[in-house]
């Protein structure tokens, strides 16, 4: 069979989409940061009827047209909408591949005839897409080369055939060649590709690169080019319909527990592990609920994994019943085999579902570790990282004495001291309400504050620090600023046990 | 009453600790178990200075957990000290709790074996806690000289702890109660009884 292939090309792919979302009734642009400067990234028609064109300095746009509004870019969300758009050709032919940024191949060999020829396929093809809001250009022909050609240069069908026929009088850079090729061709005056293809083989293949010859044969056919259609993301859910409601909560788990014994039995077979997982109970009355479960790690064991559903599903209201669960794994991650019969690993395992459980309840980014920080500032030695996903600090360095409690400097109130008032601590001071007495110090331990960070805590310059032994018991962490401007006072900063 | 028949804590029980020195309590009693602590506070930023805690207990065997609430320490407490996977759970409530409150937790650190230790305000425990403590730090013992010691040899690196506290057991379930001084011995890592202070 013949085959018959579509390309399709959405010119302004960008500025559509982002109008989709949000339309406006002006001239509108998008701009990207590119070569040091805010540029014209895709435009509208009606801004384009101003003189402006892409790659052009948004200030030079702007004097252009000073009603113009304009939006940043997001070429990874329109590659993401492409995608989508892939994924919707397939209502076409089960055959659709990306092309380059802003278009695609659908291969409808054998398939136009569904919408009753090839005419009314593009037709329809066109509507649809002018009903969303996307212009389109369309090119059918016998190779991709052909109807990339069409779509791009001048619209329309190539009968089986007749690919050099069109294609003929349309210029080089039809042939998807780069433009240095095509400039270099049209000096010595070989504008179209009927001239190329009129040329001697040899002549070409010895002067220029093999691309010129490759692309004309794929374009007419000689050579054959695939589409390679796009892969669909391994999707974990799965589905229970019940012939007859359920609301008890043991009934519930049981139909919970038969589907997540099914999806672990795939994420098994894939070696990944459910990092997120929703249940999803749809109800008589036409209501859903559902229940998320987040793991602190990946996770694929049924039994653990429907455990820890239950505190969830026993909270969901069951309502007149329900008649169909649904379980999909949200966030997947890869988990190879593992070793499951040690002692330690069972230990561990109890540890993760208990940052699980609690997680649940007050969200994973509560539970916490300690990390050591390479810093020399008390208050910055340390660092609390989410517990899901690290693993515990293996040494923790041996540094200075410092206090058990460590608060923000609170100033107390001195009194007495004489001769060495601010370099020894006062002898007694009033801090929180109550009068203590110094009846042992230790110190002076010099702080310096990190030059290279702007921290407001630190702006009195380097700190004195002295473990201070109260008559009452306390044993407090006292610092003063010998660089501060005066009046200069004494501050507590932490407790000793 | 022998100090080692209190101390360590008695495993799978509730206890409570309360006084200006209960967090160093804690911090000996989380070092003196096995495993994972899990520490559950009120509090946005850590109560506990993980470097302060280095010479009582290491850092990274810690999980913190931060509650948004009083119910949700109490919740979280009971979950920890229900799944087992921890050898302490400590909690810091910020206010009284009641009998119902306290013997659940009783019971679920009965039923994952995990000792639970409750640091309280003064006066505001439960009658369900197997012991309560009340803990103060001790001005040092400054050998009766009363000019004021000013060490200029800081920090004392290898130097011993003369920290002291006043451990006062004021509640106890299964025994009397008693009184007595105690220090930390960093090197051994053991708690020393320097004096039976009410015998």
């Amino acid at each position: 069979m013949q085959r018959r292939i579509v390309s399709l090309w959405f010119p302004r792919l960008a500025a559509e989409r982002s109008l989709r979302a949000r339309p406006v009734d002006a001239p509108f642009a998008l701009s990207l940061f590119d070569r040091n400067s805010e540029r014209l990234y895709d435009l509208c028609p009606r801004a384009e009827s101003f003189g402006l064109q892409r790659g052009m300095t948004l200030v030079h746009a702007r004097s252009f047209c000073p009603g113009l509004l304009t939006r940043t870019a997001d070429p990874d969300a329109d590659q993401r909408f492409l995608r989508i758009l892939a994924r919707w050709a397939t209502r076409y032919c089960p055959w659709v591949g990306l092309d380059g940024r802003d278009g695609l191949f659908l291969d409808v060999t054998g398939s136009a005839h569904l919408l009753g020829g090839e005419e009314p396929l593009l037709g329809d093809i066109r509507a649809r897409l002018a009903r969303a809001g996307l212009s389109a250009r369309l090119g059918l022909a016998g190779t991709p080369g052909a109807a990339w050609a069409l779509s791009r240069f001048c619209e329309g069908i190539a009968p089986p055939g007749e690919n050099l026929s069109r294609i003929g009088p349309l210029p080089l850079s039809a042939l998807r060649l780069a433009d240095q090729t095509c400039t270099s061709l049209e000096r010595l005056g070989i504008a179209t590709v009927s001239d190329l293809h009129n040329l001697p083989r040899a002549t070409v293949a010895r002067r220029y690169d093999p691309d010129v010859l490759r692309r004309l044969d794929q374009a007419l056919g000689a050579v054959g080019e695939q589409i390679s259609p796009l892969q669909d993301a391994p999707g974990f859910a799965a589905r229970l319909t019940l012939p007859d409601p359920i609301g008890l909560l043991d009934d519930v788990m049981a139909g919970a527990r038969r589907l997540i014994g099914h999806m672990c039995t795939q994420l098994d077979a894939t070696q990944k592990g459910a990092r997120m997982l929703r249940l999803t109970f749809h109800r008589v009355d036409q209501e859903n609920r559902s229940v998320e479960l987040r793991l602190a790690r990946p996770m694929r064991d049924p039994v653990r994994i429907a455990a820890l559903f239950e505190r969830g599903v026993g909270a969901v209201d069951a309502g007149y019943g329900i008649d169909m669960i649904r379980l999909e794994a949200v966030e997947i991650e890869a988990l190879g085999m593992r070793q499951l019969d040690r002692a330690q690993n069972r230990e561990k395992d109890s540890l993760d579902d208990l940052v699980t459980q609690l997680g649940n309840r007050l969200g994973l980014d509560n539970i916490l570790r300690f990390q050591p920080v390479d810093s020399h500032i008390p208050e910055r030695s340390f660092t609390l990282v989410p517990a899901a996903g690290s693993r515990p600090a293996p040494a923790w360095p041996s540094r200075r004495p410092r206090p058990l409690r460590l608060f923000a400097p609170e100033p107390v109130i001195a009194s007495g001291g004489g001769s060495r008032q601010g370099l020894e601590p006062p002898p007694r001071f009033r801090w929180r309400g109550s009068f203590l007495t110094t009846i042992g110090a230790e110190g002076p331990e010099r702080i310096t504050p990190a030059w290279w960070e702007n921290d407001a805590g630190w702006r009195g310059g380097l700190r004195d620090y002295w473990r201070v032994e109260t008559g009452e018991g306390r044993r407090l962490w006292l610092f003063h600023t010998p660089q501060a401007p005066r009046p200069r006072g004494w501050f507590v900063q932490g407790e000793f046990a | 009453m022998k100090f080692s028949s209190a101390f360590p804590l008695k495993k799978a029980r509730a206890h409570e600790v309360c006084g200006d020195g209960a967090l160093a309590f804690a911090a000996i009693s989380a070092g003196l178990s096995e495993g994972t602590v899990v520490w559950v506070s009120e509090h946005r930023l850590p109560v506990v200075n993980p470097e302060g805690l280095f010479p009582y207990c290491d850092p990274g065997r810690l999980l913190v957990t931060r509650a948004d609430s009083h119910v949700n320490v109490l919740a979280s407490t009971e979950t920890a000290l229900r799944s087992g996977a921890a050898g302490l759970v400590v909690a810091e409530l910020g206010a009284a709790i009641g009998l119902t409150e306290g013997r659940r937790l009783q019971l679920a650190a009965e039923a994952g074996g995990t000792t639970a230790l409750l640091v309280i305000p003064e006066g505001a425990g439960s009658n369900a806690a197997e012991t309560r403590w009340r803990c103060a730090g001790l001005p040092p013992d400054t050998g009766g000289s009363s000019d004021l010691p000013l060490r200029q040899n800081y920090p004392p690196q290898n130097g011993p702890d003369s920290t002291r506290w006043r451990w006062s057991l004021i509640k106890n379930k299964i025994g009397t109660l008693s009184e007595w001084i105690v220090g930390w011995d960093a090197a051994a890592h053991r708690v020393i009884v320097v004096s039976e202070a009410g015998g």
